[in-house]
C-alpha cells in the first residue's frame, strides 16, 4: 500500500505541463521504478503524482532530418537495447541499459527517468556523457535544448523548470559518427545491482586506426553527479593507438575523478576500479575500431 | 513403488501458477494492520513513549507501548520444550521491550485500519531514550569493561562449553612438529526466505487463533501460551504454505505480538506483515563466528595436537543461543580425528540483531574455518589437500561416543571420486600451476561433517495419521511441515509405499492446525525426510493392517495371506486379484453390518541421528585487478542415504549451494559503528547473488542406505550448504596464492589482500 495524496495522468506534453503548473509539488511519474520505491520508503510519501507515462509522443527512437538520433524520454530500457538505430550507431548505450536492475525493471524504466532522477549511478548517464548528448525539456514557452553536463546541476538535482518535463534526449551525428564506444557497469553482483563505478569510453580513431583523433570518457559514481574525465581525454587526444598511451589515459582518469569513501566501498577500491575500467575501455574501443595494439 | 523416482511436486502446479494460497492470501481484507516501532538506538532504556500526536492520525485504532504489555519473558527458539527447566531455552524477551539490546528492538506497536495510517502513526510517535554504549564485536563483548548486555550473564557470555581428547599440552611438545595457528571470520547473514514473516490473529470464544508462515506450528502454539500467559491449549496455529523460511521462521517471531494486539482490540482480526527491512534487522541471522585453529602436524601431514576456540556472535538475545556454536565444535574433533584435541567455544551476547537458526546451524561457519585450515595446512607442507584429507579423514567405522552415530560406509572417499571426475581434478590442479597473469584459474574442494536429526540433545519424534477414504484413498496428516522444500511430496511417496497404493491415491493435508494435525515440532535440522519416514512406515503399516482385517473379513482369507498393491488387495500366494481397497473402503463406510472408519495414527519416537556427509569441488577464475572472482564450475557430491525423490533432492543441493556461494562471496549484514544501525537492510544493499552470479549447478549423489532409517534415508535439507564457501575459498587460494581468512569475499576484501600481497 502506497501513501499517495494524488495521481493525475497526463496524455499529451501539453497536458502534462498545464499539470505541473497546476499542482507545483506533484512529483512526476514516468515508468515508476524510481519513484514508487521511494515513496515506499517514506522520501515521498503523502505526494502528488503526475503520471506522464501514457503520453506515447515521447516515447520511440528516431533519426531527425540531420541524423541526429532522437529518443523520446519514456523509451524503455528494453526498447532502446533493441532498437535497430542504436544497435547500428549508438550500441554502447543499448549495452549500458542493458545493464539496468532486471529484466522486469527495464521494461517498465525509461531513459528520462533515469537521467530526470540525477544519481550518479543512472547506468545510462555516464554513457550519454561520453556521448554528449543533448537534453530537450518542453515547456509553456516551448522548446530548449542543453548539454547533459549542464541538465546536472548536483546530487538528485536536475535542471527542470517548473512548467518544464524531459521530452528527449538527442545525439547529434557528429558525436557517434565514426566513433566506437564501450560501457563497463562495475558492481558486486552480476544483476539487480547499483554501480559501484561505471565508466563509459567514445573513441574515434584515424583512418588508419594508428591515432585516437578524438577520446571522450565519463564516469558514474567518481563524483556527486554523472562526469567526464576531461585531463584524461587531453592526453589522449592525438597520441598513438599502443597499450602505454592506453595505461597512462587510465591513469591520468585520477586527476579527473573524485570519488567518495563510504560503507558501499572505500575511495582507494574505487579509484584503483575507475583506472582499471578506462584502461580495459578504451581498448576495448580500439577493438571495436578495428584497431591493434 | 514410488520412493526412489523423481515425480512431480504436489504443489508444482499450483505453486508455478500461482494459485497458491499463502498467509497474505488467505488473511481476510477486514484485518486491521499492525505495525512495529523499532528502536533507533542500539542499547539503552526507554524513558518515556509520547503517542498523542500518532493517536490523532485517521485510521489508528490502538497504540501499545513497552510499558503496557505483560512482563511475561518467553524464549523464541524453535527448539522441542524440555521438561528439565536447566535444559530449557533461555526466555530473555517481552513482547514489546523497554530496554533496548540493539537498533532495531520492539519498542510500541501500532494497531491501524489500514498500511499508511500505521506508517503515519510510527512516524508520529515520541520515544525518549536513556543512551548506554554498546558493543557488536563478539570479543570486544567479552572484556571485562564491555558494556553489560543481559544483568544474568557476566562478560556477555550466554553460555561456554569445551571438548578435550587425549592430552594437547603434553602432545605438541613432540619435536619437529610444525605449527598452523590461524584465525577465520565468518559474517552475519541473513536468511533471504521470498516470503516476508507474516502472521494474522484474531480471538473467538476465548481462544486465539495464529496463522502464520512458520516452519514450527506446535512450537508457535507453546510460545504464544508463555508470552500471553494463556494456557498452550487456547492457542491454535495455522501453518498455510510458506515461502521459505532456512531457519528464520524456526523461531518464535511476532506470533506472540500479533496475538496479543488482536486481544487488546476486542479479539478483532490483526495482521503483522513484515518488512524485508525488518526482516534483516528485527528477526533473526546467521551467526557470526570467529574461530582461532591451532594444529600441530608431523612433516608427513599426521595431526597429532589440535585446539578450536569459537567465539559466537549472538546478538541481542538467546533465541537458538549456544546450540549452534556447540554443533559447529561437535564436528571438529570428528571430521578429523586426532588424538589429542581441545576446544572451546563461546556464545556472547553483542548490540547486533539477534540471531538463531539458520541453514547448516552452525557447521558452514566451522566448515569455513575448518576446511580453510586443511588448505593451509596442506599447502604449508607442501601436500595436496586431498592428500592431507585422505591422511586425517574420519575413517569407516568411527564412532561418536555423545551421539553414538556411526560412520558406516566410505561416503567421504565416495564423494570426494565423484567430485573429482566430474570436475577433472588433478587435471586442473597441473594445469593452474605457476600462473601469472592477471587473470588466473584456481581449483579446490572441501568436505563437510553433518548430522540428521538432533537426537541425544533434544526430544525426537514425529506423528502422523492417515484415514482411509471412501474411494480407496487415504488423507495423511503430520506435524512435519512443507516449507518449500518438497516434504509432501516425499511424504506422499513414503506413504504410497508403506500402504501399498498409488501417489495418486494419496492426500497430504499440506497445511498444519495445532487443533487437528498430530503432534510434531516441525521443519529443522535437516530430518522431515528421516523422522516423517520413521512414522509414515509405522502409521502406514498399521493402516494397511486394518485395511486387511477388514478384507478377511469380506474374503474369508486370512489376513496374513493378504496384501495390498497398486491399490488392491491381493492374495500373497499367487498374487490373486480379491478386491480393490476403493471398493473395501467404501463397503467399510457404508456397511449396514459393520461400518468401520478405517484410520491409523502413531508416533515413532527416535534415539538415533545419522551423519550425513560430502564434498564440494569448485573451479574459479579470478580476475585480479578486477576483484572478482567467477566461479566456472562447481559440483556438490552428497551421501544423503536413499534418494526418495532424486529431482527433488538435486533441487535441494541447487538451493543449497547457491546459499553457499552468496556465503563465500556476496552477503553479509553490514553494521554502523557510530549507532550500531544495520546499514543495508534491504536487498539491493545487501547482495544475495543472483541466478547471473551462478555457473550450472552440479549436484550428485552416493547412495548408502542409512541402517536407522526407514527408507534408507537422511540429512539433506541443510548439508548442501555447508561445503561451498571453504571450496571456493581454497580455489582462490589455488588460483593466486592469497589465504583469504574471512569471508564473504567480495572485492573489497580481494583489493585489501591482493594489494597487501603485492598482486596489484
Amino acid at each position: 500500500m502506497y501513501d499517495i495524496k494524488a495521481l493525475y495522468e497526463a496524455y499529451s506534453v501539453e497536458e502534462a505541463i498545464n499539470l505541473r503548473l497546476l499542482h507545483p509539488d506533484a512529483q512526476i511519474l514516468a515508468g515508476g521504478s524510481d519513484v514508487l520505491v521511494q515513496i515506499r520508503e517514506g522520501k515521498r510519501a503523502g505526494k502528488e503524482l503526475i503520471s506522464i507515462y501514457t503520453i506515447d509522443e515521447i516515447r520511440g527512437i528516431s533519426l531527425d532530418e540531420t541524423e541526429s538520433i532522437r529518443i523520446g524520454s519514456l523509451t524503455s530500457f528494453s526498447h532502446i537495447t533493441k532498437n535497430e538505430i542504436v544497435q547500428k550507431y549508438i550500441n554502447v548505450l543499448g549495452e549500458a541499459v542493458d545493464m539496468v536492475g532486471s529484466p522486469q525493471i527495464r521494461n517498465i524504466g525509461t531513459i528520462g527517468g533515469n537521467t530526470c532522477n540525477g544519481v550518479t549511478s543512472a547506468d545510462s548517464a555516464s554513457t550519454l556523457f561520453s556521448l554528449d548528448a543533448l537534453v530537450e525539456l518542453t515547456g509553456k514557452s516551448g522548446k530548449r535544448v542543453i548539454p547533459i553536463s549542464d541538465f546536472y546541476i548536483k546530487a538528485g538535482t536536475v535542471d527542470i523548470k517548473p512548467d518544464e518535463i524531459q521530452t528527449a534526449i538527442i545525439i547529434p551525428k557528429e558525436k557517434y559518427s565514426g566513433y566506437q564506444g564501450h560501457y563497463i557497469k562495475y558492481a558486486m553482483r552480476n544483476a539487480l545491482d547499483i554501480t559501484t563505478t561505471g565508466c563509459s569510453v567514445n573513441v574515434k580513431l584515424s583512418e588508419d586506426k594508428k591515432t585516437f583523433l578524438d577520446v571522450r570518457i565519463a564516469y558514474g559514481v567518481a563524483g556527486p553527479i554523472p562526469m567526464r574525465a576531461k585531463n584524461a581525454e587531453s592526453f589522449i587526444v592525438g597520441k598513438a593507438v599502443n597499450d602505454e598511451n592506453c595505461k597512462e589515459f587510465s591513469k591520468e582518469v585520477l586527476n579527473d575523478i573524485n570519488p567518495r569513501d563510504s560503507w558501499r566501498a572505500s575511495k582507494a577500491l574505487r579509484q584503483h576500479i575507475a583506472v582499471e575500467l578506462a584502461y580495459r575501455a578504451i581498448k576495448e574501443c580500439v577493438k571495436l575500431s578495428g584497431g591493434e595494439m | 513403488m514410488v520412493v526412489g523416482k523423481s515425480v512431480k511436486r504436489l504443489d508444482a502446479f499450483d505453486k508455478v501458477t500461482g494459485r497458491t494460497k499463502y498467509t497474505d492470501d488467505l488473511c481476510d481484507k477486514s484485518a486491521y494492520v499492525a505495525k512495529i516501532l523499532h528502536s533507533t538506538i542500539a542499547h539503552g532504556k526507554v524513558i518515556s513513549i509520547d503517542i498523542s500526536e500518532a493517536l490523532k492520525v485517521d485510521g489508528v485504532v490502538k497504540i501499545v507501548t513497552c510499558f503496557d504489555v505483560p512482563k511475561n519473558y518467553f524464549p523464541t527458539a524453535g527448539h522441542p520444550w524440555s521438561t528439565d527447566e536447566s535444559h530449557q531455552d533461555v526466555a530473555d524477551r517481552l513482547l514489546l521491550t523497554d530496554t533496548v539490546r540493539f537498533y532495531g528492538d520492539d519498542v510500541a506497536a501500532v494497531v491501524a485500519e489500514d498500511e499508511v495510517s500505521a506508517s503515519k502513526a510510527l512516524k508520529a510517535i515520541r520515544v525518549e531514550y536513556e543512551e548506554y554504549p554498546f558493543v557488536l564485536d563478539v570479543q570486544e563483548a567479552m572484556k571485562d569493561d564491555a558494556p553489560q548486555i543481559h544483568m544474568a550473564f557476566k562478560n556477555n557470555i550466554l553460555n561456554h562449553s569445551s571438548q578435550s581428547v587425549g592430552n594437547y599440552e603434553e602432545a605438541i611438545k613432540e619435536e619437529g612438529l610444525i605449527k598452523f595457528d590461524n584465525w577465520y571470520d565468518t559474517p552475519t547473514v541473513q536468511h533471504c526466505h521470498i516470503e516476508n514473516h507474516i502472521c494474522y490473529a484474531s480471538e473467538e470464544n476465548g481462544r486465539i487463533t495464529v496463522v502464520t508462515s512458520t516452519q514450527i506450528p506446535h512450537i508457535v502454539r507453546r510460545v504464544v501460551g508463555q508470552a500471553l500467559g494463556v494456557d498452550w491449549g487456547k492457542i491454535r496455529v495455522i501453518k498455510p504454505y510458506i515461502g521459505g523460511g532456512f531457519g528464520n521462521k524456526q523461531d518464535v517471531l511476532y506470533e506472540p505480538l500479533c496475538a496479543y494486539l488482536s486481544t487488546v482490540v476486542g479479539g478483532r482480526l490483526v495482521k503483522l506483515d513484515s518488512s524485508r527491512e525488518e526482516t534483516f534487522v528485527s528477526q533473526r541471522v546467521r551467526h557470526a563466528i570467529r574461530s582461532h585453529i591451532i594444529t600441530y602436524t608431523r612433516p608427513d601431514g599426521t595431526f597429532v595436537a589440535r585446539k578450536l576456540e569459537m567465539f559466537s556472535n549472538q546478538g541481542a538475545y538467546a533465541s537458538h543461543g549456544h546450540s549452534i556454536a556447540a554443533k559447529g565444535m561437535g564436528c571438529f574433533k570428528q571430521l578429523y580425528p586426532c588424538p589429542n584435541v581441545e576446544a572451546e567455544c563461546y556464545t556472547v551476547f553483542t548490540n547486533r540483531p539477534v540471531a538463531g537458526a539458520m541453514r547448516g546451524y552452525g557447521i558452514p561457519q566451522a566448515m569455513f574455518a575448518v576446511e580453510s585450515q586443511i588448505d593451509d595446512i596442506a599447502n604449508g607442507l607442501g601436500m595436496t589437500p586431498l592428500e592431507i584429507r585422505k591422511k586425517n579423514l574420519m575413517p569407516v567405522g568411527y564412532k561418536d561416543d555423545f551421539s553414538k552415530n556411526v560412520n558406516y560406509f566410505d561416503s567421504f572417499n565416495q564423494c570426494i571420486e565423484k567430485g573429482k571426475k566430474y570436475i577433472d581434478y588433478e587435471r586442473k590442479l597441473k594445469d593452474y600451476k605457476n600462473q601469472n597473469g592477471d587473470i588466473r584459474k584456481g581449483i579446490g574442494m572441501a568436505v563437510f561433517w553433518y548430522n540428521t536429526a538432533v537426537w541425544p540433545i533434544s526430544l525426537e519424534s514425529s506423528s502422523s495419521r492417515m484415514v482411509l477414504n471412501q474411494d480407496g484413498s487415504i488423507s495423511l496428516q503430520l506435524g512435519e511441515t512443507e516449507i518449500g522444500q518438497g516434504a509432501d511430496t516425499a511424504f506422499a511417496q513414503m506413504a504410497a509405499d508403506a500402504v501399498g497404493i498409488t501417489l495418486d491415491k494419496v492426500n497430504v493435508i499440506s497445511c498444519q492446525d495445532t487443533d487437528i494435525t498430530p503432534f510434531g515440532t516441525g521443519a529443522y535440522a535437516s530430518r522431515q525426510t528421516y523422522v516423517g519416514g520413521l512414522t509414515i512406515k509405522q502409521t502406514g503399516e498399521l493402516l494397511k493392517s486394518r485395511i486387511l482385517d477388514y478384507a478377511q473379513k469380506l474374503s474369508g482369507i486370512h489376513s496374513g495371506e493378504l496384501d495390498i498393491v497398486d491399490n488392491n488387495i491381493i492374495a500373497k500366494a499367487d498374487g490373486k486379484f480379491v478386491m480393490t481397497v476403493g471398493d473395501l473402503a467404501t463397503t467399510a463406510l457404508y456397511s449396514m453390518e459393520d461400518s468401520r472408519h478405517i484410520t491409523a495414527e502413531t508416533t515413532f519416537q527416535i534415539k538415533s541421528n545419522a551423519y550425513s556427509f560430502g564434498c564440494c569441488f569448485a573451479d574459479v577464475e579470478v580476475d585480479i585487478r578486477a576483484c572478482k572472482v567467477k566461479i566456472l564450475d562447481i559440483i556438490n557430491v552428497h551421501d544423503c542415504g536413499k534418494l526418495i525423490n532424486p529431482a527433488l533432492a538435486e533441487a535441494q543441493v541447487h538451493g543449497g549451494m547457491s546459499m553457499g556461494i552468496g556465503y563465500a562471496l556476496s552477503e553479509q549484514e553490514l553494521f554502523d559503528s557510530a549507532t550500531g544501525r544495520t546499514l543495508n537492510n534491504n536487498l539491493l544493499d545487501y547482495k544475495l547473488s543472483t541466478f547471473m552470479d551462478h555457473p550450472h549447478l552440479e549436484a550428485q549423489f552416493v547412495e548408502n542406505a542409512e541402517p536407522t532409517s526407514a527408507y534408507g534415508t537422511k540429512a539433506l535439507g541443510e548439508p548442501p550448504a555447508c561445503p561451498v564457501a571453504p571450496a571456493i575459498r581454497n580455489a582462490v587460494l589455488n588460483a593466486t596464492g592469497v589465504a583469504i581468512n574471512r569471508i564473504p569475499m567480495t572485492p573489497h576484501v580481494l583489493f585489501e589482500e591482493f594489494t597487501k600481497n603485492g598482486l596489484i
